[in-house]
């Protein structure tokens, strides 16, 4: 990666850390409600697939844990956020929520909160593309969870049998809700059950953005090469718990800690840093000018922004009726 | 007018519209080379070629949500799950990702998606191969669900579904394909809601859907014939949403209604048109709605057990005899 990239990449995954660690604030202030699920600890993941691949070109779709991939593709954070909020500016409206983070523009194709469920979308979404002859992607991301279910190994065969061009990656954090990897999956690593579908697969460290970057060029090239689907693994760790309602009881605070020490912000700060390309003067600076943002704007934006009506309830269940008149009521011309 | 079979029907509603729209693609276990286990997709495999006529891996949930997720990008995809019993398999996708997906993105993403399934009791199938579901499909919030009770409305249901922005649902029935009726020559979309009069009278309706129609019409044959008695039927071929407006028409006109449904009673199309009745017309009622229906059992293999299982015309007749106090 070019410094400047790395510059700037840092930045928005400073955003992306302080931008999360506000909607945790904002949920205990009870301005967020439902499920929140967290994403510090993985910016790496994210950030290091999409730096390979094109946002708001190439179609993404991902579980529940969205706000940043939805970001990462081009949504305004003060969109996400006020979805959060459930208003009407946010980016679904009000109408998702943090786990239904949808931004059409951008291609991010949304946040999904069945388990695996995105699986054959984005094979869908691939074959879509691969009918209309476009240069595009599907990505597909994803925990290791998700590997156990069913659609994982139907999504797997068709995605190979039909050489779709779609992308899953694999955000492997060692836990599926507060079961770990090993007492609840055969396998632990993951690229090795793909292995039989046929379809290329790699593992790497998923904290250092430059590994995942590079692994995640190799990844993009070949899919959009037309050579079919690729399956990429990387491994990473959550800092919070699953949702909110999670105590963590599940793991040690040592393996926590040991994890932090690895932190991917401060593996790219500390390198742009020894590389002269920054102090960490600049470092604080950008952290503080990330939270005025935050502050300032996203939360300003979502405070401020009004609720959807009561009387707009019943919006958004079907298509526009009077588009839809010809063929509710046979009248086609 | 054509006079052709309820499988034909759907054949030539995929090869028009298949040949007008490069999008419009179908997918299913067997339907391509095969050409379909009810013969619905014949020569489609030929004509356009694996890419928009895709033979699936038995694998529902999958290809299920794969053409879902297709139909996000403007594919319009016509998912065949070739017994409605494999749909249990299909239901996560279609009910949490095409039925809600446009509301949850505030209107951003749609999944104008067709599925079509073969459901009710054939030839002695047995308890995982007999299901009707129709009771399943028609209370998700953003599914639409339609059932053809004859070759016109096959024809015509399937365009419209295909043209439609919404995802629909269309139950069909085992025992319907070779049943021959009339198709207009010109292209013609059935709407996807509303019901028709099937057959007109004044003294009781019998409403029904699908097979259960011409249980409802032989019925109204043997009550005129045999007791004098004139009933209306009622086709509710669109499940999701009912047509509240022609069962009020009609009931307020009879003033006595039965409704057949091959599907088990609780949680189903009767209950469901009697709360609509309650809620529209109920001091037009002269006396209380009968429902007739399958007994609540898995289906059972044996013969005899099956049609004791299965209402049919007999049954209709009995109900509305009762209801007119002759039985």
């Amino acid at each position: 990666m070019k410094i400047e990239d790395k510059k700037r990449v840092l930045r928005e995954m400073v955003l992306h850390r302080r931008f999360e660690e506000r909607c945790y604030q904002a949920y205990i202030e009870r301005k967020i409600g439902g499920f929140l699920h967290l994403y510090p600890g993985q910016e790496a993941c994210c950030n290091g697939v999409m730096e390979a691949a094109r946002p708001g070109h190439d179609y993404v779709i991902t579980g529940y844990r969205d706000h940043v991939h939805a970001i990462k593709c081009g949504a305004d954070p003060k969109a996400v956020m006020a979805e959060l909020y459930g208003k009407e500016t946010g980016s679904s409206k009000g109408r998702g929520g943090s786990m239904h983070i949808f931004d059409g523009d951008k291609r991010f194709m949304g946040g999904y909160a069945l388990v695996g469920g995105p699986f054959p979308l984005a094979a869908g979404i691939a074959k879509a593309i691969q009918l209309k002859g476009g240069d595009e992607i599907a990505i597909c991301f994803l925990g290791d969870a998700a590997n156990n279910q069913g659609v994982f190994h139907e999504t797997l065969n068709m995605a190979a049998l039909w050489k779709l061009p779609v992308l899953f990656v694999c955000e492997n954090n060692l836990y599926g809700i507060g079961t770990s990897i090993e007492r609840s999956t055969a396998v632990v690593h993951q690229h090795k059950r793909v292995a039989a579908y046929n379809i290329p697969a790699d593992e790497c460290d998923g904290q250092d953005i430059e590994i995942v970057y590079e692994a995640a060029r190799k990844a993009v090239d070949h899919v959009r090469s037309g050579n079919g689907p690729y399956f990429l693994e990387l491994m990473t760790y959550r800092y919070r718990g699953h949702s909110m309602s999670d105590s963590r009881g599940y793991r040690s605070r040592e393996e926590e800690e040991l994890w932090k020490q690895r932190d991917p912000i401060f593996i790219l700060r500390d390198r742009l840093i020894k590389d002269g390309a920054m102090t960490m003067a600049d470092f604080e600076t950008l952290e503080k000018e990330t939270d005025a943002y935050i502050e300032n704007e996203v939360i300003k934006f979502s405070e401020e922004s009004p609720e959807p009506r009561v009387e707009d309830l019943e919006k958004y269940v079907f298509a526009d009726r009077e588009t839809q008149l010809p063929w509710l009521t046979g009248k086609a011309a | 007018m054509a006079n052709i079979m309820y499988w034909e029907a759907i054949q030539r509603a995929h090869d028009e519209e298949m040949a007008r729209d490069p999008l419009v693609i179908c997918m299913g276990e067997d339907i391509g080379v095969a050409g379909g286990t009810y013969k619905a997709t014949k020569g489609l495999y030929e004509k356009y070629g694996p890419l928009r006529v895709m033979d699936t891996p038995i694998s529902e949930g999958g290809f299920t949500g794969l053409g879902i997720g297709a139909s996000f990008l403007g594919v319009r995809p016509i998912i065949e799950i070739m017994s409605v019993n494999f749909a249990w398999l299909a239901m996560d996708q279609m009910f949490n990702s095409a039925a809600k997906v446009r509301y949850m993105s505030g209107g951003q993403l749609t999944a104008p998606c067709v599925f079509r399934s073969a459901g009710g009791a054939a030839h002695q199938l047995g308890a995982q191969h007999s299901a009707r579901m129709e009771k399943v499909f028609m209370g998700i919030a953003g599914l639409r669900v339609v059932t053809p009770s004859n070759p016109k409305q096959a024809y015509g249901l399937l365009k419209s579904a295909i043209r439609c922005d919404d995802p629909v649902f269309i139950n069909e029935h085992e025992l319907m394909y070779n049943m021959k009726g009339e198709v207009p020559d010109g292209e013609y979309f059935h709407p996807l809601e509303g019901s028709e009069v099937a057959r007109s009278g004044t003294d009781v309706t019998l409403f029904g859907y699908n097979i259960s129609v011409h249980w409802c019409l032989k019925a109204a044959e043997i009550l005129d014939k045999q007791y004098g008695i004139s009933a209306e039927v009622i086709d509710l071929y669109s499940l999701a949403p009912l047509d509240r407006e022609g069962i009020k028409k009609s009931v307020s006109k009879t003033h006595r209604a039965v409704i057949a449904e091959e599907d088990e009673a609780p949680v189903g199309v009767g209950s469901e048109v009697i709360a609509i009745i309650n809620e529209e017309c109920f001091f037009e009622l002269d006396a209380a709605p009968v429902r007739v229906h399958s007994a609540l059992v898995p289906q059972p293999y044996n013969h005899t057990l099956e049609k004791a299982a299965i209402p049919d015309h007999e049954d209709v007749v009995k109900a509305v005899l009762k209801l007119f106090g002759k039985a």
